[in-house]
C-alpha cells in the first residue's frame, strides 16, 4: 500500500496530530506543538464526580475538539464538520467524500479500533483520525498516534464512529473546505498563549488549572481514609494513565508545551519564550517523578500514610512550579 | 526530559510493536520527537486498570453460574462496560437493563431484545443465552 496521497506523521496526540497532518495536506505547514499551543491545549482539571467506572476523572488538556476549532478560527480555516443519525447516512456521506479524494477527519471510540493494541483499547471516545481513501473494501487510515497508516474494515469504522456513550461521537466527520495557502503564526500564538494563561490561572472554580492541582493534591493526601487503599491504587492509576498514555507525549502534555514555546521564540525571536520553555521542562519532570512514585504505590497494592502524604506533597510541588510558571508567561510583554 | 531519558520499558501488554511518540530535549536543549516503547508507571497503571476488569468478569461469571445474576451482567462487565453505557447500546432505561440482569426476567426476554443484546456484546444469540 502506497501512501503518496496523504502524508502520515506520527504525532503525541490525536487532536493536535489530525490538525497538523490535514492542514499539511493542503500546504498549511503547522508542527503538532504549535497546533497545540495556538490552541491552548494545556490544561488540568480534577473532576471527582464524573466517574467513569467508579474512577474520578482528570485531565491535563482541554476537552475534545477545542483545539481543532481555536485553531481554524486563529487560522482563518473553514472546516466543514458534519453529525449524524445513523451509521448508515454517516458511512454514504464519508465515501461521497473521500472518492472526491479529500481527506477527512473522524472521531471515534477506541474501543472498537481494531489496530490499535488490545491493551489500549477501553471505552474512549473522543479519539480523532484521518480516513483518506478506500481501498478493496477497507478505508485507508492515518492514525496520528500510530508509526504508520494502516487500514479498517468497514464495520469497525462504523462501529467506533458511532460508539455509544461520553462524547457520543454520532459520526462526527470534518475535513476543510477553505485552507489559505499561509498564514502568519504570530497573532495566534499570542491568542492561544493568553488563553492557556487564563484557563491555568483564572478559572473561578477550584477543579480547574492551577486550583484544580491542589485540589487533587488534598484528596491525594486523605486517599487513605477516603476512598480507601484498594480503590485509591485504581484512582492513582487513573492519574498516571491520564498524565502518560498515548496522546500526552509524557508528563501530562507538559513537554508538548513547551516544545510549542520553543518553536514560537524561535518564529517570533524571543528569547523570553525559549526560556520560559526551559521552566516547563523542568515542571514537566517533576510530573514524571510524581507518576513514577505514584506507580510504585500503586505496584505495592498499598501505601500507608506517609506515601500518600509525600505523593500530595509532590502535586502541590507541581501547582507551585505551574502557578509560577504561567504568571510570567502571561506577563510576557508582545 | 533529555532525549537519553525517554524511557523504552517495553511490555507485554503492548504486544511489543507499539510505540508512541514523546517530546524530548536533545544536547543542545531543542526539543526533538522521540519514540517510547513504552514507561514503567504506565505500564503498571494499565497492568492494574486490566487486573481489575478481569476480576470483575471472573467474579460476574461466577455470579452467572451460580444463577445469582443473567449473562447481560456478565456480557458488561467483558465489554468493560457500565450501566449507563449499555442502556444506551441497547436503547432501555437504566433500571430496565438492570432488571434484565435477573435470571428470571431475562428468561422471558422476547428475541428481538435479546438479539440488541446480542449486537451491544458482539456475541451470537447462542453465546449470550449461554455463556461459554
Amino acid at each position: 500500500m502506497t501512501n503518496s496521497f496523504f502524508q502520515h506523521h506520527q504525532t503525541a496526540h490525536c487532536e493536535s496530530g489530525v490538525i497538523s497532518n490535514l492542514l499539511g495536506h493542503y500546504g498549511l505547514q503547522i508542527s503538532e506543538p504549535m497546533a497545540f499551543g495556538i490552541g491552548a491545549g494545556i490544561f488540568f482539571g480534577h473532576l471527582p464526580f464524573l466517574k467513569v467506572n467508579g474512577v474520578p476523572g482528570t485531565t491535563y488538556r482541554i476537552w475534545p475538539g477545542a483545539i481543532f476549532q481555536r485553531v481554524c478560527k486563529r487560522l482563518g480555516v473553514r472546516m466543514e464538520s458534519e453529525k449524524f443519525s445513523t451509521p448508515e447516512k454517516g458511512m454514504q456521506a464519508l465515501d461521497k467524500v473521500i472518492e472526491a479524494g479529500i481527506p477527512v477527519g473522524l472521531q471515534s471510540g477506541v474501543y472498537y479500533l481494531p489496530y490499535f493494541p488490545a491493551s489500549y483499547r477501553f471505552h474512549f471516545n473522543a479519539h480523532n483520525l484521518v480516513v483518506y481513501g478506500k481501498q478493496d473494501g477497507q478505508y485507508l487510515v492515518s492514525d496520528p498516534v500510530m508509526d504508520t497508516v494502516t487500514t479498517i474494515d468497514p464495520e469497525s469504522l462504523a462501529q467506533a464512529r458511532f460508539a455509544k456513550g461520553f462524547p457520543a461521537p454520532k459520526g462526527k466527520m470534518y475535513y476543510p473546505v477553505h485552507v489559505p495557502p499561509s498564514a502568519s503564526f504570530e497573532k495566534p500564538i499570542k491568542a492561544g498563549i493568553e488563553q492557556a494563561c487564563h484557563f491555568m490561572l483564572k478559572v473561578p472554580i477550584p477543579l480547574f488549572g492551577v486550583k484544580g492541582i491542589r485540589f487533587l493534591s488534598k484528596k491525594v493526601a486523605n486517599y487513605a481514609e477516603n476512598p480507601g487503599d484498594r480503590k485509591a491504587t485504581l484512582y492513582l492509576g487513573n492519574i498516571i494513565r491520564m498524565q502518560e498514555e498515548i496522546g500526552t507525549g509524557g508528563a501530562g502534555f507538559r513537554f508538548l508545551y513547551a516544545a510549542f514555546l520553543q518553536e514560537a521564540a524561535e518564529l517570533l525571536k524571543k528569547d523570553e519564550l525559549s526560556r520560559l520553555a526551559g521552566e516547563l521542562t523542568k515542571t514537566g519532570d517533576l510530573w514524571r517523578n510524581f507518576a513514577f512514585a505514584a506507580g510504585r504505590v500503586c505496584k505495592s497494592r498499598s501505601a500507608d500514610n506517609v506515601s500518600y502524604k509525600e505523593l500530595s506533597q509532590m502535586l502541590l510541588e507541581c501547582a507551585a512550579s505551574e502557578d509560577a510558571f504561567f504568571r510570567k508567561l502571561a506577563q510576557v510583554k508582545w | 526530559m533529555k532525549k537519553e531519558e525517554v524511557p523504552q520499558d517495553s511490555d507485554n501488554l503492548h504486544g511489543g510493536t507499539f510505540k508512541q511518540i514523546m517530546y524530548a530535549v536533545d544536547n543542545s536543549g531543542n526539543y526533538v520527537q522521540v519514540q517510547s516503547a513504552g514507561w514503567e508507571p504506565e505500564n503498571i497503571a494499565m497492568d492494574q486498570a486490566w487486573e481489575e476488569v478481569n476480576e470483575r468478569v471472573k467474579a460476574a461469571r461466577a455470579r452467572v453460574e451460580a444463577g445469582e445474576i443473567s449473562p447481560v451482567a456478565y456480557y458488561m462487565e467483558k465489554n468493560l462496560m457500565d450501566l449507563p453505557l449499555l442502556a444506551s447500546y441497547v436503547g432501555k432505561f437504566q433500571w430496565q437493563v438492570k432488571r434484565h440482569m435477573k435470571p428470571g426476567v431475562f428468561k422471558k426476554l422476547s428475541p428481538k431484545l435479546l438479539q440488541r443484546y446480542a449486537d451491544a456484546f458482539k456475541v451470537s444469540l447462542t453465546d449470550l443465552l449461554q455463556i461459554k
